[in-house]
C-alpha cells in the first residue's frame, strides 16, 4: 500500500502535522476554480464509489460533500438513518462489514459516537472520512475554517481567534484548536465555565471569560451554535440570558475598535449566539466558509484515493 | 552512470521558438480566434513566449490559457508523488474559436488526451492545434503533434528535461540517459 | 483425603509476619503443621514448592458471575474457575445479576452453585435495596442466615442518604459491612471516562471525580453517625483517598478497596478509544493513580478487589459510549499487583498477601487469610519469577475483556488449594470438582 499523503483516513486534525493541514489548504485552492468552471466537474475520481453514511440530521455538510464528490466525479449513495438497517437496531461493526462487503472506496461519516469515524476506519479497508463524531472532531469544518482565515488575512501565523460559545460539546472547536494551534495561530476560547471543557489550558489554549475580552482580544471569532438541547441540560439558564450575556452584537463588536471577522459553522441560530446584523455584516465570512467548504472537502476526498492501496503504480514518467 | 547530453542550448531553443511561433501563425493563417493554451508547468511558460514573438510579428496581442491537467489524468496514484495541483485560466469562452495546446516534450501523450478532455468542459473550440518544443516519440496513443520544435529519438528509460529561464533559470533542452 | 506435605516453598504468612522458607502440612482440610523439614509421613503426598511461594490464598471481595440471568458470560462455577485459577480461594459475589439476589433464596441459590462447582469459596452479597431499586431494604437477616456476607447495591448507587443511614443502622445487628458503589449519579450522568484532558480531547463525556468524592464524603459521614461499617467500593480518586484516611484517623468504621486496573492504568489507556479500558468506576489521573498506591501503602486502602466484571466482546466491539463497562480481573490480579506493587518496591511481598488475603477475609469475616495451624487449608502457591503474556485463550473466565492481555507479567499462579484439596494445578489440563 502507497500511504497517501493523509494516510488511510482523515478522523481528525490533531493526528495531522502542519504540512499535511496546508497541503489540503493548498490542494483546495486548487479546487476552488473547479467550482468556477461552466462544466463544475473533473474526472478525477471517476469510477471511485463513496458512501456517505449519515447517523445524526446534516443538511449542510451532507450537501457539501455531495457536491464535492459529485464535481470529481465519484458515484455516491447516501445512508442516512431513517429507513435503513441502522434504525432497525444493526450495530455500527455489522454496517461496517456490509460497507467492505459491497466494495465501496470511501466512507463519509457522520456519527453521534465520538471515536465512530475511527472505529469504521479501523475495520474497513475503506478510506474514511470524519464528518463530525459526537464531540470529538469535524476535520473538514477545521479545514474550511483555516482556508477561510487564509483567504482573509493572508495567513494562520500570529492570528488571534477566539472560539466562543460551547465548547463543551463542540467537535467543530476541537478541529479548530488544533488547526490552528498547528499552524502557529494564538487560541482563545470564550463562553460560560459550564460549557468549557477541562484541560485546555494544556493544550495551549487561552480562557478568556467576557465576550467582551474576547472581541478585544481577537482578530476572528469562531462563534459556535448554541444547541437548545444545553439549556434542557442545565447549562444555561435562558437563550434570552445567554445571548445578552455571550451573544455577539453589533455594539459589542463595534466596541472592539477595529474589524474582528465573524466566523460561523452553521446553522445559526440567529438572536441566540449571533445577532442578524453581525452575521450578515461586512466582517461575516461565513458564506465564504460555504464555499471554502466544497473545495476542502474536494482536497480531501482527492488526496485520499490518491493512496488507495488497489492501485498498482504506474511509472511517473509518461508524457 | 546517467549522462547527460545537452541538445538545444539557449540560442537554439530560441531559434526554435521563433519557428514555432511563425508555424502557428501560418497554420492558423493568421491569428483572428487564436488561443493560445501552456500546459502546467512549463508549457506556460513556452506560450508566454510565444504569445510575446506572435504578437511582435503580428502586432496583436494573443490571448493566453494556462491548464493543470492533472485532475483529468487516468493515473491518480501518481498524486502521492506530485499533489500540488497547478492553475487553470482560460479565457472566457473557447466556442469557435482556434486553441493551441502548448506544452514542453510530447512522449506517451497521455497528458495531451487529458488535455483535451479537460478543454471539451471548457467549450468547444472550432478547432483544436497541438505545439510542443520536444517531441520524443515513444506515444501510446494517436495523438500526433501540429508544430514541433525539436525531435529526439529517446529510449524508454531515457529522460527528456526542457528548462525554461522563468523557472530554472536558463533555457535548455537536455537528455538524461541511464545506465 | 489424602494429607498434602507442601514442602521447601517461600512460606508468607501475614497474620504471624512471616516470610521465609518453611514446609506446610496440610490433612483434613486444615493446615496441620508449619516449619523446617518435615519429615513425609506414611500416606502423605509430597508438593514440592521450592523455588515458589506458598501463601494464604487470595481473597476478592468483589466480583460479577453472571448466573443467574447472564450465564452466557460467567457462571459460578467458570467464575469460580478462574478465582482458582489467579490463585483466588474465597471470592465475594455480587448481588446485581438477573434477577438480583436480594432474598434469601437467591442467596441459597449462590451458595449451592458455589459448592457444586467446588473450586473457589464463593461468598454471596446481598442486595442493600429490594430489586436494588433504592427504595425499600432487603432482608438482611434472612440473607445473612443464607449466607450471605455483607450487602451492596453495587453498580447503582445508593442515592438516598436515608436509606444509606437506615443500611448502615440495620447492618449493625448483622455484623456485616454495607459496601457502596460511591457514585453521584447527577453527577456522572453520561459519563463514560474520567474527566480530563484526554476526555476532552477525545470528545468523551467526563465523570470528574467529584462524583465518587462527594458519595465517599456523605458515607463517612453517615458512618460516623451511625456506628456502622461502611466499605467502599473500587475507590478511584485522590480525594476519596485522603476522605478516608481522615475519617479513619477519627475512628470511623470505614475501610476501602482498590482494583488492580486503579492501580495499573491512567486514563490514558482509554486512548484510540479503547474500550478494553472503559471501566465504572473510570481509570482516572497519574495522580489519583499515585494516590491508590499510597493509600493501599499506608492501609487507607485495606485491601485489593478486582471488580471482576465479565463482559461479551460483542459489548466491547462497540462505539465507546455504547460499549460495556467492566474488565476482567481474577486470573490477572496477582501479576498485575506484584508489578504495580512489589516491583517498585512500594510494599514488600508479605505486605501484597495481607491487601490480598489477610486483609480483606478479615474485613468480611471469611475463612483464609492465615497459614496458621488449624486454620483452613486455603493456599495459593505461585513462582514469582514466571513471566508470561495473559491470552485470551489463557483465561478459565467465560470473557476476556481485559486491558492487560498481550502484556508481559512475572509472576503466575502454579495451584491452588481449597480447604486441602487441589482446586488448580497449572501442570495438568483440568481439574473437576
Amino acid at each position: 500500500m502507497t500511504p497517501t499523503p493523509l494516510g488511510k483516513d482523515l478522523l481528525g486534525l490533531e493526528e495531522l502535522s502542519a504540512d499535511q493541514i496546508r497541503l489540503v489548504l493548498d490542494t483546495a485552492e486548487a479546487f476552488k476554480e473547479v467550482s468556477e468552471r461552466p462544466i463544475k466537474k473533473v474526472p478525477a475520481l471517476r469510477g471511485k464509489t463513496i458512501v456517505n453514511l449519515f447517523f445524526e440530521a446534516s443538511t449542510r455538510t451532507r450537501i457539501s460533500f455531495e457536491f464535492a464528490e459529485k464535481r470529481l466525479s465519484a458515484d455516491t449513495v447516501n445512508v442516512a438513518t431513517q429507513g435503513s438497517s441502522v434504525a432497525k437496531g444493526e450495530t455500527l461493526v455489522d454496517t461496517a462489514r456490509n460497507l467492505e462487503a459491497m466494495r465501496i472506496d470511501m466512507v463519509v461519516i457522520r456519527h453521534p459516537a465520538s471515536g465512530a469515524a475511527k472505529f469504521l476506519g479501523e475495520r474497513i479497508r475503506s478510506n474514511v472520512i470524519n464528518a463530525g463524531d459526537g464531540k470529538h472532531e469535524h476535520p473538514t469544518q477545521g479545514l474550511l475554517d483555516l482556508l477561510t482565515l487564509r483567504d482573509r488575512f493572508g495567513r494562520i501565523e500570529g492570528l488571534k481567534v477566539a472560539i466562543c460559545g460551547d465548547v463543551l460539546h463542540s467537535r467543530v472547536a476541537r478541529s479548530n484548536i488544533w488547526g490552528l494551534t498547528k499552524l502557529g495561530a494564538e487560541v482563545a476560547v470564550c463562553g460560560p465555565a459550564s460549557l468549557l471543557p477541562t484541560g485546555l489550558d494544556r493544550l495551549g489554549v487561552r480562557v478568556i471569560r467576557r465576550i467582551d475580552e474576547a472581541l478585544q482580544w481577537a482578530d476572528a471569532v469562531n462563534i459556535l451554535r448554541l444547541q437548545l438541547e444545553r439549556m434542557e441540560g442545565g447549562f444555561v439558564p435562558s437563550l434570552r440570558e445567554y445571548n445578552r450575556i455571550f451573544g455577539v452584537t453589533r455594539e459589542r463588536l463595534a466596541r472592539a475598535g477595529r474589524e474582528v471577522v465573524v466566523m460561523h459553522p452553521g446553522p445559526m441560530n440567529r438572536g441566540v449566539e449571533i445577532d442578524s446584523d453581525v452575521a450578515d455584516g461586512p466582517a461575516s465570512v461565513i458564506l465564504p466558509q460555504v464555499t471554502n467548504g466544497v473545495a476542502v472537502r474536494m482536497a480531501v476526498l482527492y488526496l485520499l484515493a490518491g493512496g488507495s492501496p488497489d492501485w498498482a503504480t504506474h511509472p511517473a514518467e509518461d508524457r | 552512470m546517467p549522462t547527460l547530453s545537452r541538445i538545444a542550448d539557449e540560442r537554439a531553443v530560441a531559434r526554435a521558438l521563433a519557428r514555432m511561433a511563425s508555424e502557428v501563425v501560418e497554420r492558423c493563417q493568421g491569428v483572428e480566434g487564436l488561443i493560445l493554451v501552456g500546459i502546467q508547468r512549463r508549457g506556460v511558460e513556452l506560450a508566454e513566449r510565444l504569445a510575446v514573438l506572435i504578437e511582435k510579428s503580428e502586432g496583436r496581442q494573443v490571448p493566453l490559457g494556462k491548464l493543470d491537467i492533472t485532475l483529468y489524468r487516468d493515473d491518480l496514484q501518481s498524486v502521492g508523488h506530485r499533489p500540488i495541483i497547478g492553475e487553470t485560466s482560460l479565457p472566457r469562452t473557447l466556442d469557435g474559436q482556434t486553441v493551441v495546446i502548448v506544452d514542453d516534450v510530447l512522449y506517451s501523450g497521455r497528458t495531451i488526451r487529458a488535455a483535451l478532455d479537460e478543454l471539451a468542459d471548457f467549450g468547444r473550440p472550432s478547432r483544436i492545434l497541438l505545439c510542443v518544443l520536444v517531441d520524443r516519440g515513444g506515444r501510446e496513443l494517436p495523438i500526433q503533434a501540429d508544430v514541433i520544435g525539436l525531435r529526439v529519438a529517446t529510449d524508454r528509460d531515457d529522460r527528456v528535461d526542457v528548462r525554461v529561464v522563468e523557472r530554472d533559470g536558463e533555457d535548455a533542452v537536455d537528455v538524461v540517459r541511464r545506465g | 483425603m489424602t494429607a498434602l506435605l507442601i514442602s521447601g516453598g517461600r512460606v508468607i504468612d501475614p497474620t504471624r509476619g512471616t516470610d521465609g522458607p518453611a514446609d506446610v502440612l496440610v490433612d483434613e482440610g486444615r493446615i496441620v503443621a508449619v516449619g523446617h523439614n518435615i519429615p513425609l509421613g506414611p500416606g502423605v503426598a509430597r508438593l514440592d514448592a521450592s523455588g515458589r511461594v506458598v501463601a494464604p490464598g487470595l481473597v476478592d471481595l468483589h466480583v460479577h458471575f453472571r448466573e443467574p440471568g447472564q450465564e452466557h458470560l460467567e457462571t459460578i462455577a467458570s467464575g469460580a474457575t478462574a478465582a482458582a485459577a489467579g490463585g483466588f480461594t474465597a471470592v465475594c459475589a455480587m448481588p446485581n445479576t438477573d434477577p438480583v439476589v436480594d432474598n434469601q433464596a437467591a442467596v441459597g441459590f449462590v451458595v449451592r452453585q458455589a459448592i457444586r462447582a467446588g473450586k473457589a469459596r464463593v461468598y454471596p452479597i446481598g442486595c442493600i435495596s429490594l430489586g436494588q431499586k433504592g427504595q425499600q431494604l432487603a432482608e438482611f437477616g434472612e440473607m445473612v442466615a443464607a449466607g450471605a456476607v455483607a450487602v451492596s447495591d453495587d453498580t447503582r448507587p445508593v442515592v438516598s442518604s436515608q436509606l444509606m443511614r437506615t443500611a448502615l443502622e440495620y447492618a449493625q445487628t448483622f455484623g456485616i459491612p454495607v459496601t457502596d458503589h460511591c457514585e453521584d449519579p447527577s453527577l456522572a450522568q453520561g459519563g463514560v471516562m474520567h474527566e480530563g484532558l484526554v476526555a476532552t480531547r477525545l470528545g468523551l463525556k467526563g465523570i470528574p471525580a467529584a462524583a465518587e468524592e462527594v458519595v465517599v464524603a456523605r458515607n463517612i459521614v453517615l458512618a460516623r453517625l451511625t456506628g456502622g461499617h461502611l466499605h467502599v467500593c473500587h475507590v478511584s480518586t485522590a480525594g476519596a483517598v485522603e476522605l478516608i484516611r481522615r475519617a479513619k484517623d477519627l475512628g470511623v468504621r470505614v475501610t476501602a478497596e482498590a482494583t488492580p486496573h486503579h492501580l495499573a492504568l491512567t486514563d490514558l489507556a482509554c486512548e484510540g478509544y479503547q474500550t478494553s479500558a472503559k471501566v465504572r468506576p473510570p481509570l482516572r489521573s497519574a495522580e489519583d493513580r499515585a494516590a491508590i498506591v499510597a493509600g493501599l501503602v499506608d492501609g487507607t486502602i485495606d485491601c485489593i478487589a478486582t471488580d471482576h466484571s465479565p463482559q461479551h466482546y460483542d459489548a466491547k466491539e462497540r462505539e465507546f459510549d455504547e460499549a460495556a463497562a467492566g474488565v476482567v480481573g481474577l486470573e490477572t490480579a496477582l501479576p498485575v499487583a506484584l508489578a504495580e506493587l512489589v516491583k517498585p518496591g512500594h510494599l514488600s511481598l508479605l505486605g501484597l498477601i495481607d491487601r490480598m488475603s489477610t486483609a480483606p477475609a478479615r474485613l468480611y469475616g471469611l475463612s483464609g487469610g492465615s497459614l496458621a495451624v488449624g486454620a483452613p487449608a486455603d493456599i495459593v502457591i505461585f513462582d514469582p519469577n514466571a513471566a508470561w503474556r495473559p491470552q485470551a485463550s489463557d483465561l478459565h473466565s467465560k470473557s476476556a475483556n481485559s486491558p492487560f492481555l498481550g502484556r508481559e507479567f512475572v509472576g503466575r499462579v502454579d495451584q491452588t488449594l481449597v480447604g486441602g484439596r487441589v482446586v488448580f494445578d497449572r501442570s495438568v489440563k483440568n481439574i473437576d470438582g
